[in-house]
């Protein structure tokens, strides 16, 4: 019969698995107290002016205690409605083109957008600037700068975000979805559309809601775009978003407008951790059904 | 025994790639009975069932010749669409794949695709494709629940009640109680019985016993060659060749 006391070589191993443990534990812990650490800060900077009046009212020049981000808030929402409705659609139907193709030129597409989403986002706004906004300015002087072109460039850089997600979320949808659908004779639009896609739905759901997060924070290519506003405008016009807002408040000389930047910054990720938290309740809602 | 043709199989060989899986297969299945394909790992039983309902298209670079027929009918010609020729040959996996959706919405998910039902009817429909599977008692009060949180046993027989609902004439099973346990197991044969009356039904299993049980012919499949194929009696009875004697009896395989 084999000894059952502890040789040298297994305590060795003994020491090595905690140790490696330990290691592991530590990086993750280090890993989650940054992100805490910025949290905290934040929050222990920004609380001071995060109190209703500051998500009702305009800045205020005179008295700038007195002001609020309101029209940012609006801004920053009706940007990236924007943004969602452009990307949203282009970036599933070819993300599905991806899945299911695999041609020249479905590699020269892939090849593209990881370029496209490569490119730094102040170039994209400078894109926009030069296409759109600049020789509608030289017709019309004085207009140009919009909300809706502010959106459209967060939804370009999005674009790619949502077209690799569902790429690859349809691709871990295992063959046999496929077969079991293919073998009722459903033909194959119909399979992708009610069997693979909505299985694929949650892991979808959670990367635009990524690529939304992303994005939400990008201040350079609004600033070619949407200009920013100290009033609440049209979204025809030049709007007021938060990250520009933050920009604002932080570079004032005004002291109280350097600390409602904090709660500017504050109320930024609140909205990003609502979108993503909402986002995880409703696919887990139509789990369930 | 009175019996009818109902798929017709001339010189069938199968390739992936330059890799030949099938050689020459050539039998006639009987209509409302069951067959059954035997044979070790990798002989090509599972392809040969993936010809007869075109399974196979979607694989790139293989290749079928020769020719198979369902009630006369060349399924390889022209004016056959692959959607009509699946839903007359129906088909059950090895792991049971219940859709994404509610136990309802599985079952009537082919006759929405195919326009069979709707409303009432469709409600008439499914509860008789879940009585057909012998699942009806056990699902009736949890329709619009999860087709996820049954159980193996339950799903495999889901999966059969789909594929009853596009009123198949042929349905093939490619080793339908592998992933099950012996209780489940013995309930989707009697199931499989009962199922004859109806349909042609034609499996693939790696379990002997089953196929003697079950099947009124038998297929002996070896290396992509069809060995032998008759009735299940002379098969396991008095095979005629005697590689079918040595896998039968256990000396390989």
């Amino acid at each position: 019969m084999t000894s059952l006391a502890s040789t040298p070589v297994l305590f060795q191993r003994r020491v090595l698995n905690a140790l490696f443990q330990a290691l592991c534990g530590i990086c993750a812990i280090i890993a989650i107290a940054v992100l805490g650490y910025v949290l905290w800060f934040l929050f222990r900077q920004g609380i001071t002016y995060f109190k209703p009046s500051f998500f009702t009212r305009l800045p205020d020049n005179v008295n700038p205690a007195l002001g609020g981000i309101k029209h940012s808030i609006l801004g920053s929402v009706n940007i990236l409605g924007i943004a969602l409705s452009i990307s949203i659609p282009i970036g599933i139907l070819s993300g599905i083109y991806q899945a299911e193709s695999n041609g020249k030129l479905c590699q020269i597409v892939r090849f593209l957008t990881d370029v496209l989403n490569g490119i730094p986002s102040i170039v994209v706004g400078l894109f926009i600037y030069a296409i759109w906004i600049l020789p509608y300015a030289q017709k019309h002087p004085g207009q140009g700068y919009s909300g809706i072109a502010g959106g459209a460039a967060l939804g370009i850089m999005m674009i790619p975000l949502v077209m690799r997600t569902t790429d690859e979320m349809l691709h871990l949808v295992p063959q046999s979805l496929w077969d079991a659908s293919l073998a009722l004779g459903t033909p194959r639009w119909r399979t992708m559309l009610f069997v693979v896609l909505p299985s694929a739905r949650n892991g979808i759901v959670t990367g635009i809601m990524l690529a939304l997060a992303r994005v939400a924070g990008e201040t350079a290519p609004l600033l070619f775009t949407v200009l920013g506003n100290e009033f609440l405008g049209p979204i025809t016009g030049p709007v007021d978003a938060l990250p520009l807002r933050l920009y604002k408040y932080a570079t004032s000389s005004d002291p109280v407008q350097n600390a409602m930047a904090w709660s500017t910054a504050l109320t930024l990720i609140l909205i990003i951790l609502i979108l993503s938290i909402l986002a995880r309740f409703l696919t887990r809602a139509g789990k369930r059904s | 025994m009175q019996t009818t043709t109902c798929v017709t199989v001339q010189n069938v060989s199968f390739w992936y790639g330059s890799n030949q899986a099938l050689f020459d297969i050539n039998m006639t299945i009987p209509q409302h009975a069951v067959t059954a394909f035997i044979g070790p790992s990798g002989c090509g039983k599972s392809t040969f069932l993936r010809c007869l309902n075109r399974m196979n298209d979607r694989i790139d670079g293989s290749k079928m010749m020769g020719k198979i027929e369902l009630s006369g009918q060349d399924i390889r010609d022209r004016s056959v669409s692959v959607e009509a020729l699946r839903r007359t040959v129906g088909m059950v996996f090895q792991k049971p794949v219940p859709f994404p959706m509610s136990i309802y919405d599985n079952v009537a998910f082919g006759p929405r695709t195919h326009q069979l039902a709707r409303g009432r009817a469709l409600d008439e429909l499914v509860e008789k494709c879940l009585i057909d599977a012998a699942l009806w008692d056990e699902v009736k009060d949890k329709l619009k629940s999860s087709a996820m949180a049954l159980s193996g046993g339950q799903q495999q027989r889901l999966c059969i009640a789909r594929t009853l609902s596009v009123s198949p004439d042929v349905i093939l099973m490619d080793e339908p109680c592998s992933a099950l346990d012996p209780n489940s197991t013995h309930r989707i044969e009697e199931l499989i019985t009962r199922l004859k009356n109806e349909y042609t039904v034609i499996i693939v299993t790696h379990n002997l016993q089953q196929a003697k049980r079950i099947s009124d012919m038998t297929g002996f499949f070896l290396r992509g060659e069809l060995v032998e194929f008759g009735s299940s009696e002379t098969v396991f009875g008095t095979p005629a060749r005697k590689e079918t004697d040595d896998y039968i009896n256990g000396r390989f395989g």
